[in-house]
C-alpha cells in the first residue's frame, strides 16, 4: 500500500510595516490617525518607562525587574486590538500592554519595590490579572477564564502572553490542548524574543517556527513580525474575531528581540554577542513606526519633542506618587491568607506585631 | 419540620452534596478525568452529567495540572469549580499550580482576586490498589499557606463539608478517605446541611485522655476507644480534626488541659506530620497540664508498600489501644 499523506501544514507569516518602514497598504488595518498616534504613544511610554525603571533600579529605589525594551510592539498591538470585555493575562514582560489596559506606572513601581499593593485592578474590577512569575503557568488560567466566558455566553475573549521559553513547559502544552478541545475563546501570544535568560531559541525547541506548535492542537498558528505593531494588532484582531464567533483559540508567535537583559539581575554579554544585538537594534519597533507616521504626514520632530516632554511629565508624576506610597500595613499578609477568620492565623498575627514592636523598642 | 434522613455511604453523600450545590448555584461546575459519562472511578459524580450536562460536568483531557490550572481561571471569572484528582497519588502534578497560584492569588492581589476552587481526591490505603493509590499526604498540602485542607471521616460530615468547601472563598483540598467510601452507611439529612471549615469536632466527651484523629483513621480510633472503654471503663475525649489546615488546634489544647493525656493517630508517615504539629502545639500551650508524654500512632517513614504488605504498615486498632493504655497508665 502506498503511504498516504494525511496532514500537511503551512504557517503564514504576517508583516505589514517592515524594518525600513515600507508599508504594505493592502494589509494595513483600519486605524484612525488618532489611534495610530495613541499606539505610538503607548510604545514610547513603555520604552521611556522602562528606561526610568532601570535608573530607579540602579539607584536601589526598586528591586529586580525584566525590561521590555525592544518588545513594545508585541504587546501594545494586541492590547489595542482588545475589546472592553476581554481579559489580559500576562507574564512579566508585557509592561506597555498592561498600561494600555489600565495598569499604572505607579502600581508597577510599587510592585517592583516589593509590595503586593502594586497589583491593583484597574477601576477595581478590571480584567487584568497580576503578573505570573512562574513561566507558562498563566496559560492554563487563561483557558479557564475562556471556558467561563463561553459558559456564561459572554462576548469576551482572553489574551494570554508568554515567552519562547514557556513553550517548553508542560502547562503551556496542556493549555493549548485544553483550549482546543474546549474551543475556548483564547488568543495565545508568544513573544519569541529569542532568549530565555541565557538559553537561545535554537536550544529551546527544534521546531522551525514556534507558531507551528499550534498545528498539533488543530489550532491556527501564525507568525508575525513582533516588532511591527500593525501586524501584531491585525493578527490579534483577527484571532479575537474567531474567538468571539465561537471558532476557538488561536496561537500567535510574535518574533521580536529582547534588547536588554532578562532582568536587572543578569548580564547578557555573558551569553550573546554585541553584533547580534546591533542587528536587532535596526529592527526595533519604534523607529519604523515613527517613520511610518511621518510618511503619513501625521508626525514631526516638533510633535515628537512634545510627546517626549508629555511622557516625561507623566512618568515624573508617577514616580512622585510612588514615592509617597509608604503606608504599607506590616501585617497585611495576615489579612490575606484566607477569606475567613481563623484563630491560628490571628494568634500568629498578634505574635508578629508584638515581635515587631519589641524589635522597634530595642532599636 | 425535621429533615428526612437518608441512609447513605460516603460516595452517595458527597454525590448528594455536589448535586444540591449544582442545582442551587449554576456557577458550580465539575471537572476531572472520567467524572462525566463514567461518573468517576469511585462513582462519586455518578449521574451528575445527566442532570447538569457536559458543560457543567466536564470530562477533561488527562492532565492534572490543567485541571487545577483551568479551575483557577474559572474561579477568577466567578465560577465555583470543583476539580477531581482521580487518586491523590496523581495529585502532585497539580502542586505547582496550587502552591504557585491558587494559594497565592488572594495575597498576591491583596484580596482583589480570590480563588474559590475545590480539588477533591481520594486518599489513603486499605483498598488493595496499585502503586500510587494508597498514600496519605495531607501534611504536604497542609504546608501551603492560603490553602485549606479538609478531610471528612463519615458520610454525614463528608456531605456537609463538601458543601462548605464549594461555598468557601479559598482553595480547598478535599481529601476523601477511600477506605471509608463504602465501608459504612450513616443517616444524612436530605435537606441542606453545612459544617464550618476550620473547626474540629469533639465526637465524644471524656475526662481521662484526649484521642485525636481524622479521615479514615477515625474508624480505627473509635474502634480502639470502644475496646478501651470496655476493658478499663476509661472516659475518653475523642476529637475528629476534619480540617487539617488551618488547624483548629485550640480545641485539642483545651481538651488536653482537661485530661492531661493525649494520643494522636494518623495514617501518614510519622515525620513532619499532623501528629507532630499537634504535639508541638501542646508543648507550646499546655505542657504543664500534661501527666504523660503525648503518644502518636502513625505510619512509618517508608514508601507506602504495595498492598501485599499494606495492612502490616497501617496503624491498627490494636496499636492505638496499646498507645492509649500506656498513656493512661503512665505515672
Amino acid at each position: 500500500m502506498p503511504e498516504k499523506v494525511i496532514e500537511e501544514f503551512t504557517i503564514p507569516r504576517l508583516e505589514i510595516l517592515d524594518e525600513d518602514a515600507n508599508l504594505d497598504e493592502s494589509l494595513e488595518p483600519e486605524l484612525s490617525e488618532q489611534q495610530l498616534v495613541a499606539m505610538y504613544r503607548a510604545m514610547l511610554l513603555a520604552r521611556m518607562g522602562d528606561e526610568r525603571k532601570l535608573k530607579l533600579q540602579r539607584q536601589g529605589r526598586i528591586g529586580t525587574f525584566g525590561p521590555s525594551i525592544g518588545q513594545e510592539a508585541s504587546v501594545v498591538g494586541p492590547a489595542f486590538a482588545m475589546g472592553e470585555a476581554d481579559w489580559f493575562v500576562s507574564a512579566f514582560r508585557e509592561f506597555g500592554g498592561r498600561l494600555v489596559v489600565g495598569d499604572s506606572i505607579t502600581n508597577q513601581l510599587v510592585y517592583y519595590n516589593g509590595f503586593e499593593e502594586g497589583t491593583v485592578r484597574p477601576n477595581g474590577d478590571g480584567r487584568l490579572l497580576p503578573f505570573s512569575v512562574i513561566v507558562g503557568a498563566q496559560a492554563l488560567h487563561a483557558v479557564g477564564l475562556g471556558y467561563a466566558m463561553k459558559y456564561r455566553k459572554e462576548k469576551s475573549a482572553v489574551l494570554v502572553f508568554m515567552g519562547d521559553g514557556a513553550t517548553s513547559q508542560g502547562d503551556f502544552h496542556e493549555a493549548m490542548n485544553f483550549a482546543a478541545v474546549w474551543r475556548a475563546p483564547v488568543v495565545f501570544i508568544c513573544q519569541n524574543n529569542h532568549w530565555a535568560i541565557s538559553v537561545p531559541r535554537e536550544k529551546q525547541t527544534r521546531s522551525r517556527s514556534i507558531a507551528q506548535k499550534a498545528i498539533a492542537y488543530q489550532m491556527p498558528g501564525i507568525q508575525v513580525d513582533g516588532n511591527d505593531v500593525l501586524a501584531t494588532y491585525s493578527a490579534t484582531k483577527e484571532a479575537l474575531e474567531r474567538a468571539y464567533s465561537g471558532e476557538g483559540p488561536t496561537f500567535i508567535e510574535a518574533v521580536t528581540y529582547r534588547l536588554l537583559m532578562h532582568t536587572t539581575a543578569d548580564d547578557p554579554t555573558k551569553y550573546r554577542t554585541e553584533d547580534e544585538v546591533e542587528k536587532w537594534k535596526n529592527r526595533e519597533p519604534l523607529i519604523r513606526f515613527r517613520k511610518c507616521l511621518e510618511k503619513k504626514g501625521i508626525w514631526s520632530d516638533e510633535k515628537q519633542a512634545n510627546l517626549e516632554d508629555d511622557i516625561k511629565r507623566e512618568i515624573d508624576a508617577a514616580v512622585q506618587e510612588f514615592e509617597k506610597r509608604t503606608d504599607f500595613k506590616p501585617d497585611a499578609p495576615f489579612d490575606h491568607v484566607f477569606g475567613t477568620r481563623h484563630e491560628v492565623i490571628e494568634e500568629q498575627r498578634q505574635e508578629f506585631l508584638a515581635n515587631l514592636a519589641e524589635e522597634a523598642d530595642n532599636g | 419540620m425535621a429533615s428526612e434522613m437518608l441512609k447513605l455511604n460516603m460516595v452517595q453523600a458527597i454525590n448528594l452534596g455536589l448535586e444540591q450545590e449544582m442545582a442551587k448555584d449554576d456557577s458550580v461546575v465539575l471537572l476531572g478525568e472520567d467524572i462525566g459519562v463514567d461518573g468517576g472511578v469511585f462513582r462519586v459524580t455518578d449521574g451528575l452529567i445527566d442532570k447538569f450536562g457536559e458543560e457543567r460536568v466536564i470530562d477533561t483531557p488527562l492532565a492534572e495540572s490543567a485541571i487545577i490550572g483551568t479551575a483557577i481561571g474559572m474561579a477568577l471569572a466567578g465560577l465555583r469549580p470543583v476539580g477531581e484528582m482521580q487518586f491523590s497519588g496523581f495529585s502532585y502534578l497539580m502542586i505547582p499550580q496550587l502552591e504557585g497560584h491558587a494559594s497565592r492569588f488572594r495575597s498576591r492581589s491583596q484580596g482583589q482576586w480570590t480563588c474559590p476552587i475545590v480539588m477533591r481526591m481520594p486518599y489513603g490505603g486499605g483498598v488493595r490498589a496499585m502503586e500510587h493509590h494508597s498514600e496519605s499526604r495531607e501534611a504536604t498540602y497542609g504546608h501551603f499557606p492560603g490553602t485549606k485542607v479538609v478531610i471528612p471521616s463519615s458520610p454525614r460530615n463528608a456531605r456537609a463539608l463538601i458543601v462548605a468547601a464549594i461555598r468557601d472563598p479559598d482553595p480547598v483540598v478535599f481529601m476523601e478517605p477511600k477506605r471509608s467510601y463504602r465501608a459504612f452507611r450513616e443517616e444524612v439529612p436530605a435537606d441542606e446541611e453545612v459544617m464550618e471549615i476550620g473547626k474540629a469536632q469533639i465526637v465524644q466527651d471524656g475526662t481521662d485522655l484526649t484521642l485525636v484523629s481524622f479521615g479514615a483513621m477515625m474508624r480505627t480510633t473509635l474502634q480502639a476507644a470502644e475496646e478501651i472503654h470496655k476493658a478499663k471503663g476509661a472516659s475518653l475525649e475523642i476529637i475528629d480534626l476534619l480540617t487539617i489546615a488551618p488547624l483548629d488546634i485550640n480545641v485539642v489544647v483545651e481538651s488536653v488541659k482537661k485530661t492531661g493525656r493525649c494520643v494522636v493517630v494518623q495514617e501518614a508517615p510519622r515525620t513532619l506530620g499532623v501528629a507532630s504539629e499537634i504535639i508541638a502545639a501542646i508543648n507550646d500551650k499546655a505542657l504543664l497540664y500534661l501527666e504523660a508524654p503525648v503518644k502518636r500512632v502513625t505510619g512509618y517513614d517508608v514508601v507506602t508498600p504495595y498492598f501485599g504488605r499494606e495492612n502490616m504498615y497501617m496503624p491498627s486498632a490494636q496499636l492505638v489501644q496499646k498507645a492509649i493504655d500506656e498513656t493512661i497508665d503512665f505515672r
